[in-house]
C-alpha cells in the first residue's frame, strides 16, 4: 500500500492536474510575498524625485527664506514702509532725513546716537521722500509674492472647473466653450490689462471707499479681476485636453456604469490623474503673475501709492539712477531672484511629475 | 496646398477676424464704462463747455449710435480726433509713432531670432560641453529677468557708469540700447528653443544615417539638422512680437524714444481716451495678425503636423 501523505506519482504524458501546484506555501514562500517596500503613492514619488533635484531645492529654499523674510521682518523691524522719518507732527520737515545713503542717519536719530541710544540702521539708506528703502523692499517683494499666489490660486481654481467640465461632458459644450476659450487666448492679454486697469481704477474706486477692500487697493483688485478674466484659459486647455484623454479609461466606464455622478468621477478620477499637468502649470503661473504686475506697477498702473511694488520701486529709482543706483539694483534683483526660483523650480516640478519625462 | 490646410488656415481667419472684432468692442465699451466721461478728470470746465465739447466728439449720443460710428472711422483707418493732443489726428500720431517703434522691434525680432538660432544650434552640438553651460546659465538668468529690468539695468552700466551710450533715444546711436534691452529675452528664449529641438534632432535616425554615408559634417548639420530643428522656432515668432510690442512701452518710455510704446504710456498717464482705444486696437490687431501669420507658417513648414 502506498503512504497515503505522499502525492500520487504523475504521469508526465497524462492531462491530470499537477497536485504539487495546489500544496500549501511555505513559510519561506510567504516570506517572499510580503511588500519589500512601502506603497509608492503618485505624489510621494513626485515629491523623492523632487528633492533629489539640487538646483529645484536650492530654489525652494530661496523661495521660503524670501517668504519667511517678507512676512516676519515686517512686525519686528523698527519703521514701516509708509513712514516719513523727517516729518514729525508739530514740526517742521527735517530734510535731512531724504535721500539718506545706506546707514546713514537723519539729524535727530544722530543727536540720539551721540547721547548714547542705540538706532536700527538704515541698511539701504531712504528715498526722497524720507521712508526706510529697507523696509520699502520687503514690502514690495510681500506683494509681489501675494500677487502671484492668489494669481495662481485664481487661475487654479477657474481653469480646473472650467477645464473638466468641458473636457467631461464633451461634444457640443466642449466646442462652444473651447471656442470662447480660443477667442481669449488670442487675446493680446498685455494690453487689455493696461486697458482694464485704467478703467478699473476710475470705476472701482468710489464704489469700495471705506469697505474692507479699500485696503488693498484699486489697483491690486483690478489686477486679480484680470487675472481671473483672461489668464485661466491656457490652465483650462491643459486640463481640458488631459481629461479627454483619461476620459477613455476603463475605470471611468466602470464608474459611470455603477451610477457615479459626473462630479465624483470628475473629483475622484479624472483630476487626481491629471494632477501632474496641474501642479506644473500652476508653479508656471506664479512667475508670470508676477512679471505682469511688476509691469503694471513700473507703468504705474500697479498697487496705489504709497504701498510700494518691486516695479514701482524700480520706476522711482529710474529718476535718480545717476546719484542713487543702489535704489535701482535692489528691486532689480529682488525680482529677479523671485522669478529666476520660480522658472526654476517649476522646471524641476516639470521634471519630477511629468509622467512621459520618466526614465 | 490640400483642402485640410486651407480649410485650417480659414478657420484661423475667422477665429482673428472675430477677435479683432471683439477687441474694438471690448475697448470701446470699456472706456465708456469711465464715469463721467473723458472730461470730467480735467479740473471740472462749466456745463456749457462740457457739452459743447460732449457735442464736438459726438459724446452726446447713444452709445450704439457711437459705437457704429467709430466701427465705420475704423474700417477707414480713421480713429478719430485726440482728446489731450489738441488738433491732432490719433491715426496720424500711431502711424508717426509706429515708424519709428517699427525700426527698433523689427531689428531687435531678428537679431533675436538669428543670434537665439546660432547659439542655440552651438549648445545643442557642444551638448554638456563648458560652452553648452555657459549659454544656458546665462539665457536662463535672462529668461527671469523682465524687459524694464534689463533696460535699467543696461541704462545703469552704458549710459551712466560707462557712458559710451547716450540715454536718449533721439540721438544717434540711441535705438541701440533700446535694441539690446528688447533683443535679449526673446534671444535667450529662441536659444533655448533651438537648443532642445537640435538635441532632439540631432538624435534621429536620419542624422545618422547621413553621417554614416559620409555626408560633411557641415552639411548635415545645416541641411538636415537645423532645417528640421528650426519649425519650433517659427511658432515662438508671434507670442515674441507680442513680448516685443508690450516691452517696447516700457523700454521706448526708460529711453526716451519717441515711438508708439511711449506715445501709449503717456496717453494712459494723461487719460487721453481716443489714443488709448486707437494705440490698443491697433496694436492688439498687429499681434493678431503676427500669431496667424507664425502658426499658419508652422503647419505649411512641417506638414507632419496635425492640423487641429
Amino acid at each position: 500500500m502506498n503512504n497515503t501523505n505522499e502525492m500520487p506519482k504523475k504521469n508526465p504524458l497524462g492531462f491530470q492536474l499537477n497536485l504539487k501546484d495546489f500544496e500549501k506555501a511555505t513559510d519561506e514562500e510567504k516570506a517572499q510575498q510580503v511588500r519589500m517596500s512601502e506603497s509608492m503613492t503618485f505624489f510621494k514619488d513626485g515629491m523623492r524625485r523632487l528633492r533629489r533635484n539640487k538646483i529645484a531645492m536650492t530654489c525652494l529654499s530661496v523661495l521660503i527664506l524670501i517668504s519667511l523674510l517678507v512676512t516676519f521682518v515686517p512686525m519686528v523691524y523698527p519703521y514701516t514702509y509708509e513712514q516719513q522719518l523727517g516729518v514729525a507732527q508739530g514740526k517742521r520737515i527735517d530734510k535731512t532725513y531724504n535721500n539718506l545713503k545706506p546707514f546713514e542717519y537723519g539729524k535727530t536719530e544722530l543727536e540720539h546716537i551721540a547721547n548714547g541710544e542705540k538706532i536700527f540702521p538704515h541698511i539701504f539708506g531712504t528715498d526722497a521722500a524720507g521712508r526706510d528703502y529697507a523696509i520699502r523692499v520687503i514690502y514690495g517683494a510681500r506683494i509681489s509674492l501675494l500677487v502671484g499666489f492668489f494669481a495662481a490660486i485664481i487661475v487654479l481654481i477657474i481653469g480646473v472647473i472650467y477645464g473638466s467640465v468641458s473636457g467631461y461632458f464633451g461634444g457640443r459644450t466642449d466646442l462652444f466653450m473651447m471656442r470662447i476659450v480660443d477667442i481669449i487666448y488670442s487675446l493680446p492679454d498685455m494690453l487689455i490689462i493696461i486697458l482694464l486697469s485704467v478703467v478699473l481704477n476710475q470705476v472701482l474706486t468710489p464704489k469700495i471707499e471705506g469697505t474692507a477692500l479699500d485696503k488693498i487697493g484699486t489697483d491690486m483688485i483690478s489686477i486679480f479681476i484680470v487675472f481671473a478674466l483672461l489668464y485661466w484659459v491656457s490652465m483650462a486647455r491643459l486640463v481640458r485636453g488631459q481629461i479627454l484623454s483619461i476620459k477613455q479609461n476603463e475605470y471611468i466606464l466602470a464608474a459611470k456604469s455603477v451610477g457615479s455622478s459626473p462630479w465624483r468621477i470628475i473629483k475622484k478620477h479624472l483630476l487626481p490623474n491629471s494632477m501632474s499637468v496641474i501642479i506644473i502649470s500652476t508653479a508656471l503661473q506664479i512667475p508670470s503673475a508676477i512679471f505682469t504686475e511688476s509691469y503694471l506697477s513700473f507703468l504705474g498702473l500697479g498697487v496705489s501709492i504709497p504701498m510700494p511694488s518691486l516695479g514701482s520701486l524700480a520706476s522711482d529709482a529710474l529718476s535718480g539712477v545717476y546719484s542713487y543706483p543702489y535704489r535701482l539694483i535692489i528691486p532689480a534683483i529682488a525680482i529677479w531672484l523671485i522669478v529666476l526660483s520660480f522658472n526654476l523650480l517649476g522646471d524641476g516640478l516639470r521634471d519630477a511629475f511629468d509622467p512621459k519625462l520618466k526614465k | 496646398m490640400d483642402s485640410k490646410l486651407a480649410l485650417y488656415i480659414v478657420k484661423r481667419l475667422t477665429l482673428a477676424v472675430v477677435t479683432i472684432f471683439l477687441i474694438i468692442t471690448i475697448t470701446f465699451f470699456v472706456m465708456h464704462q469711465v464715469p463721467g466721461g473723458p472730461f470730467l478728470s480735467e479740473k471740472a470746465p462749466s456745463p456749457a463747455v462740457t457739452k459743447a465739447l460732449e457735442e464736438k466728439y459726438g459724446l452726446d449720443k447713444p452709445k450704439s449710435e457711437q459705437y457704429v460710428t467709430y466701427l465705420k472711422g475704423i474700417m477707414k483707418g480713421d480713429f478719430g480726433p485726440s482728446i489731450k493732443q489738441r488738433g491732432r489726428e490719433v491715426t496720424t500720431v500711431i502711424l508717426q509713432g509706429f515708424k519709428v517703434s517699427l525700426r527698433l522691434g523689427g531689428t531687435a525680432a531678428v537679431i533675436a531670432l538669428a543670434l537665439g538660432t546660432v547659439l542655440g544650434s552651438i549648445a545643442a552640438i557642444f551638448h554638456n560641453r563648458m560652452i553648452d553651460k555657459i549659454i544656458m546659465v546665462v539665457t536662463t538668468g535672462l529668461v527671469a529677468m523682465p524687459s524694464f529690468i534689463i533696460a535699467t539695468l543696461l541704462l545703469l552700466v552704458f549710459c551712466v557708469w560707462v557712458g559710451i551710450f547716450p540715454a536718449n533715444g533721439n540721438e544717434p546711436g540711441g535705438l541701440i540700447l533700446p535694441i539690446i534691452s528688447l533683443s535679449l529675452y526673446p534671444m535667450s528664449y529662441t536659444t533655448r528653443l533651438t537648443r532642445s529641438s537640435m538635441l532632439d534632432v540631432l538624435s534621429q535616425d536620419y542624422i545618422r544615417t547621413a553621417r554614416a554615408k559620409g555626408v560633411k559634417p557641415s552639411k548635415v548639420l545645416f541641411k538636415h539638422a537645423l532645417r528640421n530643428a528650426v519649425t519650433p522656432v517659427v511658432t515662438y515668432a508671434g507670442p515674441m512680437i507680442a513680448y516685443i510690442i508690450t516691452g517696447s512701452l516700457v523700454v521706448e518710455k526708460i529711453f526716451a524714444v519717441p515711438g508708439l510704446g511711449k506715445e501709449f504710456v503717456s496717453s494712459i498717464i494723461n487719460r487721453d481716451y481716443t489714443m488709448i482705444m486707437g494705440t490698443t486696437i491697433f496694436l492688439g490687431t498687429l499681434i493678431i495678425i503676427m500669431m496667424l501669420v507664425s502658426d499658419i507658417l508652422y503647419k505649411v513648414f512641417d506638414p507632419r503636423i496635425q492640423l487641429g
